[in-house]
């Protein structure tokens, strides 16, 4: 995957993450993922259409979901509770709506976010897109960014801004 | 002072209001998603807009647009991950007064409701 990809998504996150939490985020070593098993319990998901197509997944174990959601509403939530899913929905929106903001010279949509919690489930990419995992250390735990998106054929991209007009 | 909150997310909407509750401004109605907000606007006659861009069945942008066809005049802010220029560009084409980035901080929402708020009342 082109490194243009790569690196809006590692100064969102802290962006994000230090404005709205106030919460330092330190970055490991990405690595490719292998097979469709999500990295952790609670999933929020964005597609890319446009010039770049694809999806990203905020990946985090269930106990830092929580933790983020208290710092991030100002109260504890139960994971199974639709305000729980709507914030974890609004963080990796605005981490992943802040990151095409640097995919320069791209003309790039984002979609409204959907959300997973429960433990082993599965998100499935395009088999020709591989997902880089990009670990993330915070002091509420382990997040993982999962960015499977690539560059669009001239045609879909001219289809999908089309629709976007 | 009336403002009308049009964002899908609940989250979002609750942190705009404990901020423009710090400012003093509790007369507050929330709407989920454009058409939601055009269907409230008659009854509650907003007085300001904190507008998202990206939601489901009518996104901001449009709404915006359908919301300046009647009403030239009442401040718009959109409220949006939407940062490139061109979005910033486009909206303010389509008569947004203000544009606040998300993430945020209280003290910048604040200082763009009050710098919004002061030009339309010059």
């Amino acid at each position: 995957m082109d490194p243009q990809f790569i690196t809006p998504f590692i100064t969102s996150i802290q962006n994000v993450f230090s404005t709205m939490l106030q919460l330092p985020v330190t970055i490991e070593e990405p690595r490719i993922k292998e097979g469709r098993q999500a990295t952790y319990d609670v999933s929020g998901i964005i597609g890319m259409s446009g010039d770049v197509t694809g999806s990203i997944v905020l990946s985090f174990p269930s106990e830092t979901a929580e933790r983020l959601v208290a710092l991030f509403v100002g109260m504890e939530l139960a994971s199974d509770t639709p305000d729980f899913a709507d914030a974890i929905g609004e963080l990796v929106n605005m981490v992943s709506g802040n990151a095409k903001a640097g995919f320069t010279g791209k003309n790039v949509s984002i979609s409204c976010p959907s959300v997973i919690v429960g433990s082993d489930h599965n998100v499935s990419t395009g088999s020709d897109t591989p997902c880089v995992v990009i670990p993330c250390q915070t002091d509420c735990g382990q997040v993982a960014i999962e960015i499977a998106i690539r560059e669009s054929t001239p045609a879909a991209a001219a289809d999908s801004n089309a629709q976007a007009a | 002072m009336r403002i009308l909150l049009v964002d899908d997310s609940k989250t979002m909407r609750n942190i705009q209001k404990s901020v423009l509750g710090q400012l003093g401004y509790t007369e507050i109605e929330e709407a989920c998603d454009g058409q939601d907000a055009l269907s409230k606007i008659g009854a509650f006659a907003p007085e300001l807009l904190l507008v998202d861009w990206n939601m489901p069945n009518m996104d901001g942008l449009t709404f915006v647009k359908r919301f300046r066809a009647n009403d030239k005049t009442t401040p718009i802010i959109m409220v949006t991950t939407e940062s490139e220029k061109s979005r910033v560009i486009e909206a303010i084409k389509a008569g947004v007064n203000n544009y606040v980035v998300k993430p945020f901080t209280p003290d910048v929402l604040s200082q763009r409701i009050n710098e919004t708020l002061s030009k339309a009342a010059a």
